[in-house]
């Protein structure tokens, strides 16, 4: 996972960066079943590696390519920029591993016996009406950034 | 019936795109006044037909749990009458009528973001509807679409994710903690185990997510950006009450009704506060923009209301929600004429500008107004909430604190008289001699928002003994 968030990060393409997304959130999702939470995998493979991917991807195809000499000079910023990321990025999950913080909490088992429609409907529908503007947000923000492109 | 607040403006939302273009562009400026100004008539009524009855063919649907006290109809309030304010604007600087199209529905989105904050008791749900207003501002400012605008809400966008992961964060401890993310169940727990490293883990990381919403020191560098970039009615609506309901608001409700007072969070609220205060003050003093000047001020506003919170005490917590609602009303104010000016001047550079009230007399005159009830001015609203906060800090025991505050607001006073100097007094501004005043929908626009500075404050001990006096019921668990 790490490995696959850097890559989407670090990579030269906008599509390559949005395809590197998609599949950080698949592993993700796998990583989610295997702690026993298979409705919060269902949901970040459905709306992370879905729908958000295909939202970039549109947007993706609305804009200007680069040409190879700017992709080059932007790729060699953002390596100078982040070379040592991946380091960092051991290094602090090393140190939060090896360090056994007090943290006096009992995990709570996951709940599985309720279905997607319990949880969603009658537990957070609150939640859904807000994940609903979020996405009507989203759109409305390609529609009015991108209608120029169109009109193009 | 509060559900309502999120469900019409949602299917309403959707109604309005539907493909009858013509049709909807031409309702859709009514709908959204119809809606703000219904929300302004029921948070003032208070009327418990629409808050307390529900309605049985929407609850067979919707089974919303939505809970409402006095601080949530006092947000309610400052929402309907800011996001009216915006409209307004929008219908006159908007000239596109597809932009304007576009805006009235981001418009929406944000009021359906803000009035979910105001009403819900569950952390997620809160940070939900955190996020419906984060998308919809980041949208708002980045619409310009010129380097200005996309830099200030790059800035916004990437602050704006840190805050949510932290956020995101302290919500799964706080799961971990209560298994739960009720307010009543949280404060619940973290009372019961208050030296316990988890919770204070999840407090740090909440709040200082929405110190970075709020755009308070140190984390206010993407705020004067976003504020000045933003499109005039985008403007209006964060600094007036976007940025206040998702940093600000919703720093008292969860300091109050979750996490609970403590010693260092006092110190953290009071020195964050105090920052804010003199960095926005200071700035604010040198700017040449308008708008920018604007900014930094608003940011040293928000830090009288932080500091009124970090006093801990329950006046120093009434002062801060009073100054939540003023600063509502008088920087919209402020906005609203500045909006006015870029729109007849062309320009928000105060140094091309000069003597605009002959030209501008209402403009003129409702922006003294605003400033005035900003620096502090009795027998202004500003002045009352600024005192009940200087005077909860002086007894609380924080007396520096008070002094910073009462010093801030000379800087205040100075910084403003100046731009009302520059702006519109004095002799005409070479160039400026054919400006006219702005249009009658500003006029009353400003004319209302002044008259709410002016009635607040004459009208106080009514205002205080029937509206903030009653909001102390969120220290009631």
């Amino acid at each position: 996972m790490a490995v696959s968030a850097l890559w989407t990060v670090m990579c030269r393409s906008l599509l390559k960066a949005a395809i590197g997304l998609a599949l950080t959130s698949a592993i993700i999702t796998m990583l989610m079943f295997r702690l026993n939470s298979p409705l919060a995998a269902v949901f970040e493979l459905s709306v992370c590696a879905g729908l958000i991917t295909a939202v970039f991807v549109s947007t993706i195809s609305l804009t200007k390519p680069l040409t190879h000499k700017e992709i080059m000079e932007i790729s060699r910023e953002r390596f100078k920029r982040f070379v040592y990321l991946p380091v960092i990025l051991g290094l602090l999950g090393l140190a939060l591993t090896r360090l056994k913080l007090p943290l006096d909490f009992a995990f709570p088992p996951a709940a599985p016996e309720n279905d997607v429609r319990v949880i969603m409907w009658n537990m957070r529908e609150i939640d859904l009406f807000g994940q609903i503007a979020v996405i009507l947000g989203g759109a409305f923000g390609i529609v009015m950034l991108f209608r120029e492109a169109k009109r193009r | 019936m509060p559900s309502l607040f999120i469900l019409i403006p949602l299917f309403g939302l959707m109604i309005l795109n539907l493909p009858l273009k013509g049709l909807m562009r031409a309702i859709a400026f009514w709908f959204a006044a119809a809606l703000f100004f219904t929300e302004i008539i029921v948070s003032i009524s208070h009327h418990p037909i629409f808050w307390n009855n529900s309605l049985e063919v929407f609850d067979t649907f919707f089974t919303m749990d939505f809970s409402i006290d006095n601080l949530s109809f006092l947000a309610l309030l400052s929402v309907g009458i800011v996001s009216l304010a915006s409209l307004t604007v929008a219908r006159y600087m908007i000239a596109d009528r597809d932009h304007r199209f576009d805006f009235i529905n981001l418009l929406i989105i944000a009021s359906i973001g803000m009035s979910g904050i105001a009403m819900v008791r569950d952390i997620f749900s809160m940070y939900v509807f955190i996020e419906v207003t984060a998308v919809a501002s980041f949208i708002m400012i980045a619409s310009r679409r010129n380097a200005s605008a996309l830099e200030g809400a790059f800035k916004y966008i990437m602050l704006s994710f840190i805050a949510s992961a932290m956020m995101l964060a302290a919500v799964a401890l706080l799961i971990l903690i209560s298994g739960n993310t009720s307010f009543t169940a949280l404060h619940r727990a973290i009372s019961a185990a208050p030296t316990s490293l988890a919770a204070s883990l999840a407090t740090g990381l909440f709040i200082c997510g929405l110190l970075i919403k709020g755009g308070i020191v140190p984390f206010h560098g993407w705020l004067p950006d976003a504020y000045s970039a933003a499109p005039a009615p985008a403007s209006v609506l964060l600094a007036g009450i976007l940025t206040k309901a998702s940093g600000v608001y919703t720093l008292i409700r969860i300091t109050v009704s979750v996490f609970g007072f403590s010693s260092p969070l006092e110190k953290v609220l009071l020195f964050a506060g105090a920052a804010s205060v003199l960095t926005g003050a200071f700035a604010a003093l040198v700017q040449e923009d308008f708008k920018r000047m604007l900014s930094y001020s608003s940011i040293s506003q928000i830090g009288y209301i932080v500091m009124g919170l970090g006093a801990g005490t329950e006046l120093g917590v009434l002062g801060a929600i009073f100054h939540f609602f003023n600063h509502a009303v008088f920087k919209t104010l402020l906005f609203v004429n500045s909006a006015a000016v870029e729109d007849k001047t062309g320009t928000v550079d105060m140094s091309r500008m000069g003597g605009l009230s002959s030209r501008m007399p209402v403009t003129g005159a409702t922006s003294v107004m605003g400033f005035l009830s900003t620096a502090g001015v009795p027998p202004l609203a500003g002045f009352w909430s600024k005192l009940m906060i200087i005077i909860a800090l002086w007894l609380s025991g924080h007396r520096i604190y008070a002094a910073i505050a009462i010093m801030a607001g000379v800087i205040t006073l100075g910084y403003l008289l100046m731009m009302q100097r520059r702006v519109f007094f004095g002799e005409v501004a070479q160039g400026m001699e054919a400006v006219k005043e702005a249009h009658p929908g500003f006029q009353i626009a400003a004319s209302a928002l002044a008259f709410l500075c002016i009635a607040t404050g004459v009208f106080f001990p009514l205002i205080y003994l029937k509206i903030i006096l009653p909001a102390k019921e969120i220290f009631l668990h």
